[in-house]
């Protein structure tokens, strides 16, 4: 066990992604590699980056004509790229979860709230239907619902869009995964119900010693919240640093985002733009 | 120039907005009240559901069922916007990819305002508008599915800028945009601006912008001011009504010990 709690979450190298198409191919993601422990990690960049893509590819979620190769995608000591369908059938859902970004569109409207959560626990193993029920009660209650029996029967028109992320987090937690990966999970939300979102996702992820993957475009939310940031560019990782070092980053890809943020409290007359340099498609 | 008399461009006195009837009444708007002076950035704040984009649509004749007073350089604002009101008057989308009419040409959207108005010399003020929006000439006969969105909602402001008008509404004018985009976006705003001497009402989430853009600003919620003060009260982290303070902590980042301390206010 202790080899298991030294050892990453995640071992990604040279993770790439690419669509073959009648005009070229196009490369979404070039060769990623990084690791992850069990801390929060956040991916930047903006849209087109291949933050998504690197999100569905660790679940193997990539659509044909879509072409995965990596030397190594390896979870808890599992070869992912080995796996066949049915294997990773297993994992995701169950190991591996994905928190999408608007639970308007990515949850079922025609089924009640609490029984995709129920669903998603009886796919990943046999349960009675009272000891499921009280299961999707107990975690309604973790993400601080207040009325889990109201929220249990509702459709998800009936919900607020944080109420619906609570849901969807829910639903992502319910089968105790080790690795969970949230895709933009509260751009959609105003921000103190944002912070509210995010409290419930971080506790979660600190009571149960989970890894944690935040997709997001917010550098300064990824800044405040995550412990370690890639930066995304072109379908690459063209930086990586701890959060608390985000002030700190020296790419001038990264350094452009930065600064072409307003400021509250610093704002500045002229924010300055981003000068796009085609050579940092290229080597690292 | 020594600058102007500060004339109200805008007042709003009691304005109430009312949707449905019965058990589906919504009261949006619920006795607002603001003045906006001549050439100044006035910032309308508040979370989905306070009404600020409402506001925006009773005042340039969207939404013509509200009640109150709304003056307009000194002369009541009609209901149903007329042809003076939109030489007066123009209004910049949230959505770039939205407000735009997919089957015409850039060059098709910025000349139906002018023959609407019977403005002549239409292909050089196309083209000058273009320039000012930083579009160069080819882009003057595209479709909006061949632009990018910050190319897109550049349209949008070259179209709001055809008719030359004094006052402009920008609803959320970046929030679909990749930061370094609306970075752009922003400069642009704040130069046109600076060039022709507009009077600016945005409306956003996003308290970074009001205070890059805004010289005073109100924060709403639930159909009310809650606040009205300068930027720089919101710059010095300063403002007074809980919240205020509460929108502004919950900007600044996440902050785990902060999250425990949220009320709901209603």
């Amino acid at each position: 066990m202790a080899d298991l709690a030294n050892q990453p979450l995640l071992q990604v190298e040279n993770l790439s992604v690419s669509y073959v198409t009648p005009t070229g191919t196009v490369h979404a993601l070039k060769r990623v590699s990084f690791e992850l422990g069990r801390e929060k990690l956040g991916i930047v960049g903006e849209s087109g980056s291949g933050k998504s893509t690197l999100g569905r590819a660790i679940l193997k979620l990539i659509p044909r004509p879509g072409e995965v190769s990596a030397d190594r995608m390896a979870f808890m000591g599992q070869d992912l790229m080995a796996m066949s369908k049915s294997q990773m059938r297993r994992v995701r859902g169950k190991q591996i979860t994905m928190i999408l970004q608007d639970p308007k569109f990515s949850l079922n409207p025609v089924m009640r709230a609490g029984d995709q959560i129920l669903e998603a626990l009886s796919i990943h193993g046999r349960i009675g239907r009272r000891d499921g029920r009280n299961r999707v009660m107990e975690i309604l209650k973790a993400v601080r619902i207040r009325d889990p029996h109201r929220v249990y029967n509702a459709y998800v028109h009936e919900l607020s869009g944080g109420m619906g992320q609570r849901v969807m987090t829910a639903m992502m937690v319910v089968t105790n995964p080790m690795l969970l990966i949230a895709d933009e999970p509260t751009s959609a939300l105003d921000v103190t119900v944002r912070m509210q979102v995010l409290a419930i996702i971080d506790d979660l992820v600190t009571q149960r010693g989970m890894g944690l993957i935040f997709i997001s475009h917010d550098l300064n939310l990824v800044g405040s919240f995550c412990d370690r940031i890639l930066i995304m560019y072109g379908g690459r990782i063209v930086e990586s640093c701890r959060a608390a070092d985000l002030n700190k980053v020296t790419h001038p890809y990264s350094r452009g985002l930065l600064d072409s943020l307003p400021s509250i409290e610093h704002p500045k007359p002229v924010l300055a733009t981003l000068k796009r340099d085609p050579a940092w498609l290229e080597a690292p | 120039m020594a600058p102007a008399e500060p004339a109200k461009v805008l007042e709003v006195r009691n304005l109430h907005v009312v949707f449905g009837i019965g058990h589906h009444r919504v009261h949006a708007v619920r006795g607002v009240s603001f003045g906006v002076d001549k050439g100044e950035c006035f910032g309308i704040v508040g979370e989905s559901g306070s009404g600020k984009t409402t506001i925006l649509r009773a005042l340039c004749g969207l939404s013509p069922n509200w009640e109150g007073e709304i003056l307009i350089d000194g002369r009541p604002a009609p209901r149903h916007p007329d042809r003076a009101f939109c030489r007066m008057v123009q209004i910049v989308f949230q959505d770039p990819y939205g407000s735009l009419h997919p089957r015409q040409t850039v060059d098709r959207c910025l000349r139906e305002p002018l023959e609407i108005q019977g403005i002549g010399d239409r292909d050089t003020r196309i083209a000058d508008t273009l320039q000012a929006v930083g579009l160069d000439r080819s882009f003057r006969y595209r479709y909006p599915h061949q632009l990018s969105g910050g190319q897109r909602q550049r349209v949008g402001i070259a179209r709001a800028l055809m008719l030359e008008p004094k006052l402009l509404f920008l609803d959320e004018p970046t929030s679909a945009l990749d930061v370094s985009v609306q970075a752009e976006i922003l400069n642009l705003l704040v130069r046109l601006r600076k060039e022709r001497g507009f009077t600016y009402v945005l409306v956003t989430h996003d308290l970074s912008i009001i205070s890059h853009m805004c010289d005073r600003l109100i924060v709403m919620n639930v159909g009310r001011v809650v606040e009205a003060m300068p930027v720089t009260a919101l710059r010095e982290r300063t403002p007074e009504n809980p919240y205020t303070q509460q929108l502004l902590q919950a900007s600044l980042g996440y902050d785990r010990a902060a999250v425990e301390r949220y009320q709901t206010f209603d």
